[in-house]
């Protein structure tokens, strides 16, 4: 019953999009706004509608309807009732039903906005929503069905099905197979949210671009409408990509967190082309240039957020032929081949209509370095991208697999990044338009010197002789000090000018200029990040070893000795080999850890879980790699010490504050910002 | 600009590719072979099963045979370069991080390089149409109307530009 509900709202949800796009097209090309509206209240349907599917499913999940195949693989009897929540997005068909869930809530939340001024717009932006969340409704409904129950045949197989087959009985199951191991972690009930969230929520400023496509509205009113939800979209994604990477800091036990994999190259895709946005959107904004960039830049986040889900869930980046074999892999290529094909046209079609509206006058003003940092973003992203579909094109061409792993991307990128961030060190100090070298050199030498004697000085008196280290030490601490000396310029000023206690000009200033303030907040989130990259990019250490009981492993001024090993089953469903090891840093006692392997029954599936001494310094984090039968015989560990590591998830928290700041709501910006606009043009008219 | 194509171009694909060449060869391994020495070479590989796992990592059965038999190898006398090569003949080129640099694989080497610099030459060349002759008066215009748009920034930049 409640399976049919959900079923039936999923249909129907399929219905109203088809009608809301029908009737947005009609709406639109005979300006009939009785349709539009009809359109609208169509397109805000489909958010309780899809809520009832999506709840019905969680309720099949969370109360054991193991007769329903998706239930069977992503949950069991053992599991506590979040994570049979959160296998919603356990497995493929439950993802697809949440992010058309996230993917409506957004669309409807859209309808919700005032139109007066921008009407137009709105039959368009619907059609770009609703034609999204059709595609996704209809792979739902037509090939990765959650609501599909298994039947038993005649001849004892199993076959999931929507409806019974010719002699089919519906198979009654007592348990299920459980939810992957390595996604029953608290991260996980965070991470794909988050990801999903910002990756719909880039639907929107797409729809919009296109919208400002169809009617020819060339200015720069369909970037402001979507400043906010463009910075929406890009936190979440920012947050899905931090909180993706602690999980795997945390689970997948390779003292890291970041493997370059596809999977996570595939998230990051649409992150670097949404920064170059927000970036190149400023510049139409002040200077009115780059119509055609923007443009650009939007289509390509909305096709790599596609993509990416494209390349996570068609089983290409198993093998193309596991690809071709998959009912869904060829239709979301058609879907995104059309969609980009579709958008290109349609940019073409206007290219004569977004002509700039005024020029660029110097290479280093803030426009040009602006633009130095797309170029740098965009680098990176051909690096991503070609890394990703190489081996797909190699074994469609040699039929040979090749891997593409971290040693490519991390020399290809790493002179883009260091060279995004000497930009973020020299941007701010350059002015809108018109910028010299001597202009430039005069505000920026102050914090090179500073920068050198910190970034340098420093790590040179401390031993570092790496090269590399020490550039990177230096861009962060350039970056640093122009950033707090931004700061403090302005403070300085609103004292002088307001008479302002320091502290209260800080906050003045952040509320009166968010975007501003919260970019170098993020900036700074940035530097920290990067300190922490570079300690376990170029500083970490590792060694492995098998020790007795009461034996140990001495390395990096750590003295790991090896306690004692214990075995046990637990409710859930797994068996837990525990070590118990204390830890000396520098002679001092400072603890115990607790390096496990879980082993889960269900999916017979090993899970490590590190024992990890967190410190500002470093992370100790010890793997237990393996034991012999008798347990007292010895045991192996893998242990990593990780410079500066923590840096990385306090730049992370710093940069999703940043990231808040920037976006908090102001009273209707665009229009406030139009009147300025209105105003600073008055007198040049008259 | 000239500064950054002179510089930082040429260094880059100059990473890119040293390194591949530098990644042949490695001295003998002497015996006995500690688990440090076998990770240092596993690190680089993958096992065609666990995908997208490094082998010196990855958990399965199946990865600590393949350690075990790195060590065996090492402990024979084995060079790193003729362990890897067993293992591509035995496995195929996808057991190595990177794909090799021969026949279609320096496609991906190259193709990275060419698209940036490519990209470079553009944004060089839109740079060139777009710059404003000097004579224009455009500068004094501009600085006026762009700091209109924000009368917060301009009051705050003519504060500072005070002494």
């Amino acid at each position: 019953m409640i399976a049919d509900l959900g079923l039936g709202a999923l249909a129907i949800t399929l219905v109203v999009s088809i009608y809301g796009t029908v009737a947005a097209i009609y709406g639109g090309l005979k300006s009939k706004a009785e349709w539009i509206e009809s359109a609208r209240l169509a397109m805000l349907l489909t958010f309780p509608l899809i809520s009832i599917s999506a709840l019905s499913l969680i309720y099949l999940l969370v109360n054991g309807h193991y007769e329903f195949e998706f239930v069977t693989r992503v949950t069991s009897n053992s599991m506590p009732t979040y994570l049979k929540v959160t296998a919603l997005w356990g497995a493929q068909a439950g993802s697809l039903v949440f992010w058309s869930w996230l993917m409506s809530a957004f669309a409807s939340a859209v309808t919700l906005r005032k139109w007066d001024r921008d009407r137009e717009f709105l039959p368009w932006v619907i059609v770009v929503s609703l034609v999204t969340l059709m595609f996704f409704v209809s792979l739902i409904l037509f090939f990765e069905n959650p609501f599909a129950r298994i039947w038993r045949m005649p001849d004892g197989q199993f076959i999931a099905a929507l409806f019974q087959p010719a002699g089919g009985v519906l198979a009654s199951l007592r348990d299920g197979q459980g939810l992957n191991p390595f996604l029953r972690h608290p991260g996980m009930t965070l991470h794909p949210p988050t990801l999903y969230l910002g990756f719909v929520a880039f639907v929107i400023p797409y729809a919009f671009a296109i919208a400002a496509l169809i009617t020819g509205r060339t200015d720069d009113r369909w970037i402001r409408i979507t400043r906010r939800w463009t910075l929406i979209a890009w936190l979440f994604l920012s947050l899905g990509l931090i909180i993706g990477g602690r999980w795997a800091y945390d689970v997948l036990g390779w003292g890291g967190y970041w493997g370059w994999d596809p999977v996570e190259i595939s998230a990051f895709m649409p992150w670097l082309t949404g920064t170059a946005f927000l970036h190149s959107v400023m510049i139409q904004e002040k200077r009115g240039l780059l119509k055609h960039w923007n443009m650009v830049l939007i289509i390509l986040t909305y096709s790599l957020v596609i993509f990416g889900t494209f390349l996570t869930r068609s089983g290409v980046l198993s093998s193309v032929h596991a690809f071709a074999a998959s009912a869904i892999g060829p239709l979301f290529f058609g879907f995104i081949v059309l969609t980009f094909v579709g958008s290109l046209y349609l940019l073409l079609r206007r290219w004569d209509d977004l002509k700039s509206e005024g020029t660029m006058t110097s290479l280093l003003s803030r426009e040009a370095l602006f633009l130095l940092n797309n170029l740098l973003f965009m680098g990176i992203l051909v690096v991503c991208f070609w890394g990703v579909i190489f081996p797909l094109v190699s074994e469609l061409v040699t039929n040979q697999k090749v891997t593409v792993g971290p040693p490519f991307y991390e020399r290809a990128t790493a002179p883009l990044f260091a060279g995004l961030l000497l930009l973020m060190g020299i941007a701010p100090l350059s002015a809108w338009r018109h910028s010299t070298a001597k202009t430039l050199g005069r505000a920026i030498w102050k914090p090179t010197i500073l920068a050198a004697l910190v970034g340098i000085g420093a790590p040179l008196a401390l031993g570092i002789r790496s090269w590399a280290a020490l550039l990177g030490f230096f861009l962060v601490a350039l970056v640093a000090f122009v950033t707090l000396y931004e700061f403090w310029r302005g403070m300085m000023a609103r004292r002088r000018t307001q008479g302002e206690a320091l502290p209260v000009a800080l906050a003045n200033m952040i509320a009166r200029n968010r975007r501003r303030y919260g970019g170098y907040i993020i900036h700074l989130g940035v530097v920290l990040m990067a300190i922490g990259i570079i300690g376990m990019e170029m500083f970490q250490k590792e060694t492995q070893g098998t020790v007795p009981a009461g034996g140990s492993i001495s390395f990096e001024g750590y003295k790991i000795t090896y306690q004692s090993l214990s075995s046990f089953d637990t409710p859930d469903g797994r068996n837990v080999t525990r070590a118990v090891v204390n830890v000396e840093k520098n002679g001092k006692n400072v603890g115990e850890l607790y390096p496990r392997r879980d082993f889960f029954f269900e999916s017979q599936q090993p899970v490590t879980i590190p024992g990890v001494r967190s410190t500002w310094e470093d992370d100790l984090y010890i793997i237990l790699v393996d034991w012999l039968p008798i347990s007292s015989q010895g045991a192996t560990f893998k242990v990593f010490v990780n410079p500066l590591v923590n840096w990385l998830w306090l730049g992370g928290f710093v940069f999703i504050l940043g990231t808040l700041v920037a976006a908090w709501p102001d009273n209707e910006p665009e229009l406030a910002t139009a009147r300025k606009r209105r105003r600073a043009a008055a007198p040049a008219e008259a | 600009m000239k500064f950054w194509r002179l510089l930082i171009f040429p260094a880059w694909m100059t990473l890119m590719w040293s390194s591949v060449a530098l990644a042949q060869d490695a001295p003998p391994t002497p015996l006995p072979v500690t688990d440090d020495q076998v990770n240092a070479l596993a690190r680089d590989m993958y096992c065609p099963v666990c995908e997208n796992t490094p082998l010196d990592v990855c958990p399965t059965k199946a990865c600590a045979e393949w350690r075990e038999l790195i060590r065996d190898k090492l402990a024979d006398g084995w060079s790193e370069q003729q362990i890897r090569a067993y293992f591509v003949d035995r496995f195929g080129d996808r057991v190595l991080a990177e794909p090799p640099p021969r026949g279609l694989n320096w496609l991906i080497y190259i193709m990275p390089p060419l698209a940036f610099l490519a990209g470079a030459y553009i944004l060089f060349r839109a740079f060139k149409s777009w710059t404003a002759p000097a004579s224009e008066p455009v500068v004094k215009d501009a600085d006026s109307e762009a700091d209109k748009s924000d009368p917060y920034l301009d009051r705050l930049e003519e504060e500072l530009r005070k002494p």
